[in-house]
């Protein structure tokens, strides 16, 4: 009661207070119990402050498991210590330079130091269209339409040349190797030098890419049409008929994915070695 | 810039799949006989004819043109001297790979025939700036 009384006096002091201030609003203040004291400003409905949720639980450990695939070695009969010593000379680049992740598809800008470039650094922006190579050499193959002239360029990942690799839109295909963009229309292979970096997560799928391209009339360099080459990203049914697409799957050799010789399992190591590496990136 | 109308690079506009004659998928670099694309704007690259310009000869020890090598083209049937700017076979790394075999028109002292190059331009050539700086002059993007 008595503060219900001392809230009242507050608000009779304050209207006043209004009245005296506000002579343009009409508005008459309802003196009703314990009501707050009223703003100079008109009652403007503020929402309640959204609880900010720390998601504690997105550690490092939901960060996507990524291993750059010239880690993993292929399968030969040279020493394991061979590839333990270039893994470690690729970590100490690695701290030198960010390599980021990035997939066949995604959008790459490269600055490099050219000695006859103006400036001395030479950027170029392109679709990454295949990734070669283990170790340290390991390669990237960028492709852009410059003044409608097709450009590519064969980057090495370690070169001391590299000084920036930017990702500007991390995205997937539907295969792993874009050298079919060579015989496809130039749009699908045109990128704005001048793009902006399209933001991504760290965390979560990395976003596939379900295009299927357009291509230029036959003859192409390969004969993408074969099974081969595995390619889904092509629309076959627009340049080719059904007959020459059955024609094309006489080629087909089915008993290649039976093949116990050509099996090589990378997972364990893949494990192993993106351990060893995540260890020797954080020291 | 007019394509000449044999380049197998044009996308026909017809539905018809025909081709008049075969390609070899170009993986070497320039050599004789070999059809190029010239990409300056001179009259004399620019003009159609029926006969795309070829290299009948290449001013090098071993015959291979490579970025930056002097070769003679028989255009419009005259001799004329060119440059190559570009080539389809891969080459080193760090060194951009053109989708066609680009040659610039040259005089016999080193001067370009025509007066702008609008396809960019390897930056390996800015190495040969005594005897070409005229052309790396009429350069406008560099790759």
């Amino acid at each position: 009661m008595a503060a219900c009384s001392r809230g009242l006096d507050k608000i009779v002091t304050s209207l006043r207070f209004c009245r005296k201030l506000q002579h343009q609003n009409e508005r008459v203040f309802s003196t009703s119990a314990c009501r707050p004291a009223a703003d100079s400003d008109p009652p403007k409905f503020v929402p309640p402050s959204k609880p900010v949720i720390v998601d504690k639980t997105q550690t490092v450990a939901s960060m996507r498991k990524f291993l750059s695939p010239e880690f993993v070695p292929p399968r030969q009969r040279t020493d394991p210590f061979k590839f333990f010593l270039e893994r470690k000379d690729m970590i100490r680049r690695r701290k030198m330079l960010n390599i980021p992740e990035f997939y066949v598809g995604s959008i790459l800008a490269v600055t490099m130091a050219d000695p006859n470039a103006s400036g001395k650094t030479n950027r170029f922006v392109g679709i990454c269209i295949q990734r070669g190579g283990k170790g340290l050499g390991a390669t990237f193959i960028l492709r852009n339409i410059v003044n409608s002239q097709g450009v590519e360029i064969c980057y090495e990942l370690y070169s001391p040349r590299i000084q920036k690799i930017e990702v500007l839109k991390l995205e997937k295909r539907l295969d792993d190797n874009l050298m079919y963009l060579r015989d496809a229309l130039p749009e699908y292979s045109t990128v704005d030098p001048e793009m902006k970096p399209v933001p991504f997560s760290p965390t979560g799928e990395v976003p596939l890419n379900q295009i299927k391209v357009k291509m230029r009339p036959k003859p192409w360099s390969k004969r993408w049409e074969r099974p081969k080459f595995n390619i889904q990203g092509i629309r076959f049914d627009l340049c080719m008929t059904p007959r020459q697409i059955e024609g094309a799957q006489k080629h087909a050799q089915p008993w290649l994915e039976y093949d116990m010789l050509k099996e090589y399992d990378t997972t364990k190591l893949e494990e192993q070695i993106l351990k060893e590496v995540q260890q020797d990136l954080s020291k | 810039m007019a394509f000449p109308r044999f380049s197998p690079l044009l996308a026909q506009t017809s539905a018809v799949f025909q081709r008049n004659f075969s390609v070899s998928a170009a993986a070497a670099a320039i050599q004789k006989m070999t059809r190029v694309r010239v990409v300056d704007n001179s009259s004399l690259g620019n003009t159609p004819y029926h006969r795309p310009p070829r290299v009948i000869h290449v001013y090098t020890k071993n015959s291979v043109g490579k970025v930056g090598d002097k070769v003679l083209l028989a255009i419009k049937g005259q001799k004329k001297k060119a440059l190559i700017v570009g080539h389809k076979m891969p080459g080193d790394r760090m060194t951009p790979r053109f989708d066609s075999n680009n040659v610039v028109l040259i005089e016999d002292n080193g001067n370009p025939t025509g007066t702008r190059i609008k396809v960019p331009i390897p930056t390996s050539l800015r190495q040969m700036e005594g005897d070409y700086s005229k052309v790396l002059a009429i350069a406008s993007t560099f790759v």
